[in-house]
């Protein structure tokens, strides 16, 4: 996997906006920002109503997602490219989601919907509607996707990467600072966990730091990149941002995202728990 | 648990808020912690603890940056100007 597999820019995006192959797919946490405005002919992905199950706390299950596909007019063939708002976290993780369930072409709009708004490109109310097909989803993956059990398993013996902000990893904070503090009964982060907060491995623009920068960022923090490595944040999207780096960017392949992540941790019995930086 | 405040505020170019565009909290080490993006009044909302931060805006083709100080209970307004 190279980066050009996976990421695309502003200007691969407009040369192929009149590809049928090509389905631009937004997905952000404030799902109204699509009506205000998305890139032309993007359709429109709901992390939370669409990619969830209503009722257990998990993903919707195979048949779900291919029924979700299908309405969605996203053939096996096509290439999807996903883009959204808060730096593509949304993005990212319905990314690691459709890696999951064996999507052959999926990539990122690097910097996603605030670099395209920032750099003053079109965005448009216009629904454009994408006729249904039958969409056939493979079994999920296991080797990209951490549970709890194993999580507990590898303290002190895989790399943890948590990578909310340092307020939250040191127990100060339970959310990011814009949202409301709620969620797990407790605070601080799994003990022997690294702090490599996801920003850092993003421009300020949202666009994905280079390999080079990246590389520097984990081994200079101590994480031996051959090793294996699950990273996790509050509910899973921050850190599916990190796992794309590692594991799409990078290239490696033992790189698992705990889409538990701190909401479940911090609310399991008994379970050890550091706190501070 | 520290408990959070509030730091809000606007962003303004030429005196005029700006509609389009992300404001970003850095904390004292100026580590990114979040970022939201402008109201149609070009308005910005965090939750953080006490303590030192700097709001960095940026809109299409411009950008700009203020230092706050939060403190427990009194909510900061805070505006920021933006230049190219």
């Amino acid at each position: 996997m190279s980066r050009e597999q996976v990421l695309v820019n502003a200007a691969w995006v407009e040369a192929h906006s009149n590809d049928p192959r090509v389905v631009l797919v937004e997905v952000d946490e404030d799902v109204s920002a699509y009506d205000r405005g998305h890139i032309p002919g993007a359709v429109r992905l709901d992390w939370k109503s669409e990619l969830q199950d209503p009722v257990i706390r998990d993903f919707v299950d195979k048949g779900q997602f291919e029924q979700l596909l299908s309405t969605k007019g996203i053939a096996n063939d096509d290439t999807v490219v996903l883009y959204g708002g808060n730096n593509n976290w949304f993005a990212a993780y319905a990314y690691w989601y459709f890696s999951l369930y064996g999507h052959g072409d999926v990539r990122l709009l690097d910097g996603g919907r605030k670099k395209w708004e920032l750099d003053s490109r079109e965005l448009t109310s216009e629904v454009t509607p994408r006729p249904a097909t039958t969409y056939t989803a493979g079994e999920p993956r296991t080797d990209i996707r951490a549970f709890r059990e194993e999580v507990i398993a590898a303290i002190g013996e895989k790399v943890l990467i948590d990578v909310r902000s340092p307020g939250e990893f040191s127990g100060l904070l339970l959310a990011p600072a814009h949202l409301p503090q709620e969620q797990s009964q407790r605070a601080g982060h799994i003990p022997t966990a690294k702090n490599i907060p996801w920003a850092r491995t993003a421009n300020e623009d949202g666009t994905f730091r280079s390999d080079e920068q990246l590389t520097a960022l984990y081994t200079e923090a101590g994480v031996d990149l051959s090793a294996e490595i699950i990273a996790y944040c509050r509910i899973g999207e921050r850190s599916a941002h990190t796992w794309f780096a590692l594991h799409e960017l990078l290239g490696l392949a033992g790189v698992k995202n705990y889409d538990g992540s701190w909401t479940e941790y911090g609310s399991l019995v008994g379970v050890p728990i550091e706190k501070g930086a | 648990m520290a408990r959070e405040t509030v730091i809000q505020g606007v962003v303004v170019r030429e005196g005029e808020p700006v509609s389009t565009g992300y404001a970003r909290l850095l904390d004292e080490g100026g580590d990114f912690t979040a970022e939201v993006p402008l109201s149609a009044t070009g308005q910005f909302r965090f939750f953080a603890r006490p303590g030192q931060w700097t709001v960095r805006a940026l809109v299409p083709g411009a950008s700009g940056e203020r230092r706050v100080v939060a403190r427990q209970g009194e909510p900061v307004d805070a505006q920021v100007e933006v230049t190219a």
